[in-house]
């Protein structure tokens, strides 16, 4: 199968959901046609609204519409559903845990030729610090499809945020998937990398040439980065005692720093993160801008092998 | 009609009494809005307080929920909590938080305090209830400086794109904020005539005027394919001489004098 953004396997869930589930909503805000919803507005009329470039009315709106019993799922990019609408996110929909979705495609840095002002790098961070607030990226198309489902029937708000850009495939079609819980993809004893998100393609094809090199990597796919499956990471400090995060996103308050956390209340295991490092990007091709900014496979080889080399399961 | 205005002298009674026993509060919007939330509570709104979750009620967003005394001591007095839980407001594990909170006090239908984010919420309401065939009407209290946030004219414009004829702005326009008065520090007049060019129908009312405003309901319930914003005149303050149109009295509580002066005058006049 060819690479698919995971905004498409959203819009194809969201579009299948809604036929058993009437209560689904989708609000957009203008970018319907690069957020993939066009196929729900066009199948759902009655369930679609569009606000138009409001994003701050549209998370308000869905907050009214929850309260009605319905199951809005807002739909625009990550940079304005975390930011734009933040305090209404967090005053309208998160305090009061009304059951609404923000679903956002163009996370990370995969709408890289837009530069900047697109690209979001602090969304999870931002929504990892708001209380009731559970914070989802799927990396493949088919985990998109499950964990917008499971996003569905969750009760509460979730973010959801997904690639402009196209993603392997790496899950089969039926392969099941749990809010809160991460799966370990690959089992090996010296190093656990744990990805999130567009990043688990680059730490799958990291851990394919460390092992090469004949280091034994545990490789987890971190989907949900709220609430954090401190279970696994724990598990992965006991198994490897090193462990190195792998995330689209400002290296700061996202997967890394949840990780560091875990590891120094338990005063245990060695952490090497990569990510953008608390910096902006710049206009380009996604996988040029990975590689100029450290985030590429390579550059967690590179980080997994300057862990190794520090020698030890302990710092 | 005298009944009302009993039931707005009593409101306005509690309102003073909440806020100076809590020591911090809002009275002068709380006072502003009494004659209009009496209304709403006592004549315009269907609501069943033996079952506040019934799904065919009309709902109530206070979008300035920063004067929640107000509602608070309504729904006292409809009976959804005992009257003497008003005396627990802004304290430590009450119902009564400072700015309203939807899952702690029954009868409140939704969560508000930031300013410029309650219209949209009753935009999605009104949707809601149309989509499942639901009666239920839709009431927003705004303040008038509160229009001054952008979110409210978004949320403006989605009520008259989908003819929402279930959803009722009602704007206190009691000419004040935290500052100064509105006028001064940022103008939001002509608030008609703004309403108006959003595709809103706008009726004009004395918010202190108990006739005139259960006209103006009656009014807003013939209006049929379009919101309808009623822009209600008001006095901040309303019925305590010290603090009627004084800025001050915003975010201040009475102290005890203050208090009992304030409850001699609510009780010994006629309220209007």
């Amino acid at each position: 199968m060819k690479p698919i953004p995971t905004r498409d396997g959203f819009g194809d869930a969201i579009t299948e959901l809604a036929i058993t589930n009437k209560e689904i909503y989708v609000i957009d805000c203008d970018i319907s046609k690069s957020c993939k919803t066009t196929k729900f507005a066009k199948a759902f009329p009655d369930r679609h609204i569009n606000v138009g470039i409001a994003e701050q009315n549209a998370a308000g709106l869905a907050a009214g519409l929850a309260t009605m019993g319905k199951v809005p799922f807002v739909s625009t990019y990550a940079v304005f559903g975390s930011m734009r609408m933040l305090e209404q996110v967090r005053t309208s929909i998160c305090y009061p845990q009304l059951n609404v979705k923000i679903a956002c495609s163009h996370g990370g840095l995969t709408p890289g030729n837009d530069g900047v002002t697109h690209q979001a790098i602090e969304d999870m961070g931002i929504y990892r610090t708001v209380p009731g607030m559970t914070v989802v990226m799927p990396a493949d198309y088919n985990a998109a499809k499950k964990l917008t489902a499971r996003a569905a029937e969750y009760e509460g708000p979730v973010y959801l945020r997904f690639t402009r850009d196209p993603l392997p495939i790496y899950y089969a079609e039926d392969e099941d998937f749990e809010i809160g819980k991460g799966k370990i993809l690959k089992e090996g004893g010296d190093l656990t990398l744990i990805a999130i998100g567009d990043m688990l393609h680059q730490a799958v094809a990291a851990a394919e040439i460390l092992e090469q090199r004949g280091v034994g990597v545990r490789l987890v796919d971190m989907h949900t980065l709220k609430p954090l499956d401190e279970a696994l990471v724990l598990d992965s400090i006991e198994k490897t005692g090193k462990i190195v995060t792998v995330e689209d996103h400002n290296f700061l308050n996202g997967l890394g720093s949840a990780v560091a956390e875990v590891m120094a209340e338990r005063g245990r295991g060695m952490l090497r993160r990569v990510g953008l490092r608390d910096r902006y990007a710049e206009s380009g091709d996604y996988s040029l801008l990975l590689e100029k900014y450290g985030m590429d496979s390579r550059s967690i080889v590179a980080k997994a092998e300057e862990l190794l080399n520090l020698g030890g399961k302990e710092a | 009609m005298e009944m009302l205005q009993k039931k707005a002298q009593e409101l306005r009674c509690h309102i003073v009494s909440m806020i100076h026993q809590a020591k911090s509060g809002h009275p002068g919007g709380a006072l502003s809005a009494a004659d209009l939330v009496t209304a709403l509570y006592w004549s315009e709104m269907d609501v069943r307080p033996q079952e506040p979750a019934w799904n065919e009620r009309d709902r109530l967003i206070l979008s300035k929920g920063h004067t929640c005394p107000v509602i608070y001591a309504a729904l006292a007095m409809k009976g959804y909590y005992d009257l003497s839980v008003l005396a627990t407001l802004r304290k430590m594990g009450s119902i009564l938080q400072g700015h309203p909170d939807m899952k702690k006090t029954p009868g409140l239908d939704m969560t508000s305090g930031s300013l410029g984010q309650g219209l949209s919420v009753g935009v999605g309401m009104a949707l809601g209830a149309r989509a499942n065939g639901w009666k239920s009407r839709v009431y927003v209290i705004l303040g008038d400086g509160e229009i001054q946030e952008g979110q409210i004219w978004e949320a403006a414009m989605s009520a008259s794109k989908y003819q929402l004829d279930n959803l009722v702005a009602i704007i206190d326009v009691n000419q004040l904020q935290v500052d100064g008065y509105c006028s001064d520090i940022m103008p939001v007049e002509p608030i008609d005539k703004k309403w108006e060019a959003f595709g809103w129908e706008v009726i004009c009312a004395d918010g202190h005027d108990m006739k005139d405003i259960l006209n103006t309901f009656a009014k807003a319930r013939e209006i049929k394919g379009k919101p309808v914003c009623i822009v209600a005149r008001t006095v901040k303050g309303k019925g305590v001489d010290y603090m009627e149109g004084i800025c001050d009295w915003h975010g201040m509580a009475p102290n005890d004098e203050q208090c009992q002066s304030a409850l001699c005058q609510i009780r010994g006049g006629d309220a209007q």
